[in-house]
């Protein structure tokens, strides 16, 4: 819902266009293999589905991806206003809304660019050919003589027409299956490539109602919901009159374990939520919880299904005269901790379900909120609305369900219901704890010959949509309950727990083993980069024990094992920058350490040098600064590139040295800030991120900087002071007892 | 009971009972979106407003000690149209992501600025240290805050 003017009736009277085929070379700039119709417009091949031309010279631009903070609308637009030719400020982006617009799943997994943008790129060449040949005809000209500016095309003897004019004589004109595009080349760009500003912060920085938090419509209440103190508490009894009779309340929903309460005033409704719970007696049922102090071992211990994902070389023996090194990693279990608790609005309206979310998949969310709800598909509707950024899969479904559920029991009245700090951090899904093991052999050049790499963690992938159940947190609480989705496969090289588990590196002889748990005693779900994040903190700490062994500095060492130019290009690139001197030994307090990632294997490359200071007596590091080189192909928008990338890097150095979800062996602890802090702005490092210049397939940067980053900076302390910490995150009292 | 409260210049009077958080009373009652609820316990910021001259949890104050105080929220600096030099700076900075946090970013800096007309990366760093923010704009904000101390400067 981002244009706020436009509505529906209008909508379904704007000048569809549209075309015939015009048999054109695809153009890969977005990321598409050439010949290949692009991924988004598989089920989606309808022209008027993504762009109209406006009575009011406008162009409206569908997509099924969402603003999740990451500029996608921004560089969206760009994409359609460089290939239709006309101004940027002429775009009008209609985001994820199952009403109208095309079904593109999730917006996940740094590929809205690759996927949404080659998708919109080939829609909106092709309504530029069309218009183009509109005009030629009705100029009499040949479309080869006409020429396009800024939505004009001018025949050599001076006839000129605007898009709108050309499209309005035929109401046909944009509609019709998209079946190939003539996109430009790079080099003809001039939209696509520049840094302009997001289309949506002026409003959101100067209080224009922008998120779904903002939403106000009329007769609309406020709801709350009480979760369990735990998981697996049951809800025994509940004396719900004393509730009902508190100032403002509407109702109370209670079904199984579900509880919540609706009220006139939003503090109104967060009373009843403290006393509802209060009032609520639950069993002293619970899930037995790993322990934290010993998180690899515990993994370790569930019940696994092991896949072996990667290999080569196998049945080759291994040269005599090798080193054996061996190491074993953990990463914590992790929080979004979005800064603001997961909001939704719904409204139950002429037997319709209305759902205003910041979901990250507004059709998969309709399609498990249908099933729950007992309705049909067609009867539901999710419209995305901005949120506080989610990093994945954060409690943004959930409470769309919860909404829904109250909506039901207040005949008519729309419902905003956001969750409490609490909730969100103790319910929304986490990025599961990982245990990670490698093994390699080194021959006497200082050669990796052998590499055996084993991870352990619950599947990464529980969002709504999966197939076998219904992810949804109070389906499993009602009193006739759903289940949950059985962990998807997800093959290579996506991955799941083992993104990036097939090391980048070449390696004669090679075994990963992906050991997927499938008990999972705390809910788990996606957190940026899947597993990505504890592998590459793995193998590239591994890589650098490995150069320590072979005495062979770092750098160095990984270029040994690395053929692809792009690689050692942001190496390279990345150590010049920083001033990588090499041999330069750490002075027990002072240290830099290098990493490097092609993210999903085949995505964006980055190498990051970080710098540390240690305080052995107080056991922070402090990370004063931080260089990154990355190569995401083709740029759309260098500023929002390298805003992703600027921000994953400082996400990370807070993951790597603060974050880890606290529990007992009952429940999760940490649930508010000084449970779960983050970095604050003085322990902030410096950041400087060189984009390589590249006419490449776009690669994706929302996430890639995260993961070589805790890795360097793992690296940088092991440089710094000659001990390696091989379990996040690197807290003062890990520090200090790596010193003991 | 009814309270009246002055917030943008203006006189409101507002029905609520005295210990309501100014929060919900600025943004249900008054219907202002520039205070956010972040965590309600005064831990993040996200509500930042001003209040009697004072960055203020508006999470955590009761209406009925409001009082007198003159309330300034995000939308009592600028507008789309007419943005604040800070607001301003932010947008030429690109000073955020998710923008969920830049509320209590740009009141926050604003009374620094009061207080403050030029103030080193390490005091801005200071000011803000109790603003939360996720998405890692940190370096964008302390770059936005300077190029608006130099702004209100010419």
């Amino acid at each position: 819902m981002t244009d706020k003017g436009l509505s529906r009736r209008r909508f379904t009277q704007s000048l569809g266009i549209v075309l015939a085929s015009f048999a054109l070379a695809p153009r890969a700039a977005f990321g598409q293999a050439p010949g290949a119709l692009p991924f988004s417009l598989r089920n989606n091949r309808k022209l008027e589905g993504w762009i109209r031309l406006e009575p009011d010279e406008t162009v409206t631009v569908f997509t099924g991806k969402a603003e999740l903070g990451q500029g996608i609308l921004t560089a969206l637009a760009q994409i359609a206003a460089e290939e239709l030719d006309v101004e940027f400020d002429k775009i009008r982006m209609v985001s994820a809304d199952t009403s109208r617009g095309p079904d593109e799943q999730y917006t996940f997994g740094s590929q809205s660019v690759e996927q949404g943008g080659s998708a919109i790129g080939a829609a909106s060449a092709q309504a530029r050919g069309i218009l183009l040949a509109a005009a030629a005809r009705r100029f009499g000209a040949r479309p080869e003589d006409l020429q396009i500016k800024l939505g004009i095309i001018a025949a050599p003897d001076g006839k000129r027409a605007t898009f709108w004019e050309v499209a309005s004589a035929d109401p046909d004109l944009l509609r019709g299956d998209i079946t190939a595009a003539a996109p430009k080349k790079p080099s003809e760009y001039s939209i696509v490539g520049k840094s302009i500003n997001r289309i949506d912060l002026p409003g959101k920085l100067t209080g224009a109602p922008s998120y779904v938090q903002d939403m106000r419509l009329p007769g609309m209440v406020f709801a709350r919901v009480v979760r369990p103190p735990r998981y697996g508490a049951k809800l025994i009894s509940l004396d719900e009159a004393a509730v009902r009779a508190l100032p403002g309340v509407i109702a109370v929903v209670r079904d199984g374990n579900f509880l919540a309460v609706a009220a006139k005033r939003e503090e109104q409704a967060i009373s009843a939520r403290n006393a509802l719970a209060s009032a609520a007696h639950w069993s002293d049922d619970a899930v037995s919880l790993p322990d934290i102090t010993n998180l690899r071992g515990e993994l370790q211990k569930l019940r696994a299904e092991t896949i072996v994902v990667g290999t080569s070389g196998q049945p080759e023996p291994v040269p005599g005269r090798v080193k054996r090194v061996s190491a074993e990693y953990a990463r914590s279990y992790l929080s979004h901790a979005s800064i603001g608790p997961s909001c939704a609005v719904a409204w139950l309206k002429d037997d319709r379900m209305t759902v205003w979310s910041h979901t990250q998949g507004a059709f998969p969310l309709r399609g498990d909120l249908a099933k729950v709800l007992g309705m049909p598909n067609a009867q539901v509707d999710v419209i995305h609305m901005p949120g506080a950024g989610c990093y994945g899969h954060n409690g943004a479904d959930d409470v769309a369900l919860d909404a829904a559920l109250v909506a039901r029991a207040v005949a008519g009245a729309p419902v905003k219901l956001q969750w409490m700090r609490d909730d969100e951090f103790a319910w929304a899904p986490f990025g599961p704890g990982m245990a990670m093991r490698v093994e390699a052999e080194l021959a006497s050049d200082g050669k990796i010959v052998d590499w055996s790499y084993d991870v352990w963690s619950n599947s990464h992938a529980m969002r709504p949509g999966q197939a076998g159940g219904v992810n949804l947190l109070a389906a499993w609480d009602l009193s006739t309950p759903f289940v949950k989705s059985p962990p998807p496969h997800i093959p290579q090289p996506f991955g799941d727990g083992d993104r990036n588990a097939v090391p980048s590196y070449e390696l004669p002889r090679k075994e990963i083993r992906n050991h997927l748990l499938l008990d999972a005693p705390v809910r788990n779900g996606s957190f940026r980069t899947l597993g990505a994040h504890g592998n590459i903190f793995a193998i590239e700490s591994f890589m650098d024990e490995l150069a320590d062994v072979a005495g062979i500095d770092p750098l160095s060492f990984r270029l040994a094992h690395l053929r692809d130019p792009r690689a050692r290009v942001v190496l390279q690139a990345a150590a010049d920058k920083a001033g990588w001197t090499p041999g330069k030994k750490g002075d027990g307090r002072n240290g830099r350490g290098l990493a490097y990632c092609r993210y999903k294997s085949i995505g964006m490359y980055a190498a990051v040098v970080v710098d540390v200071e240690v305080d052995r007596e107080t056991g922070v590091i402090k990370v004063p600064r931080v260089v990154m080189a990355a190569d995401i192909g083709l740029v759309v928008n260098p500023d929002g590139a390298k805003n992703q990338l600027e921000g994953g890097i400082v996400q990370a150095v807070s993951l790597t040295l603060k974050e880890q979800v606290a529990f007992d062996r009952r429940e999760i602890t940490s649930r508010d800030w000084s449970g779960y802090p983050i970095l604050a702005f003085p322990e902030v490092p410096s950041v400087e991120v060189i984009l390589m210049d590249r006419s490449d397939p776009s690669l994706g940067a929302g996430e890639g900087s995260l993961p070589p980053t805790s890795a360097a900076l793992a690296n940088a302390f092991a440089h710094a002071t000659g001990r390696r910490l091989r379990e996040l995150p690197m807290t003062p009292e890990r520090v200090k007892a790596s010193f003991s | 009971m009814s309270y009246l409260i002055k917030v943008n210049g203006e006189p409101h009077l507002v029905e609520a009972t005295p210990d309501t958080p100014l929060l919900y009373v600025l943004r249900n009652d008054l219907g202002l979106n520039g205070p956010k609820f972040g965590c309600g316990l005064g831990q993040c910021g996200a509500c930042a407003a001003i209040v009697g001259g004072k960055l203020a949890r508006t999470c955590s104050i009761a209406l009925r000690d409001v009082g007198e105080d003159q309330v300034t929220t995000l939308e009592g600096l600028g507008t789309v149209e007419k943005p604040h030099p800070l607001q301003r700076s932010f947008i030429d900075e690109q000073a955020a992501q998710c923008g969920y946090c830049s509320n209590g970013m740009i009141m926050a800096a604003k009374v620094l600025l009061d207080r403050n007309p030029n103030p080193s990366e390490e005091e801005i760093k200071n000011a803000l240290e109790d603003q939360l923010c996720r998405c890692g704009v940190h370096n964008r904000v302390v770059r936005a805050v300077r190029r608006a101390a130099e702004a209100l400067a010419r």
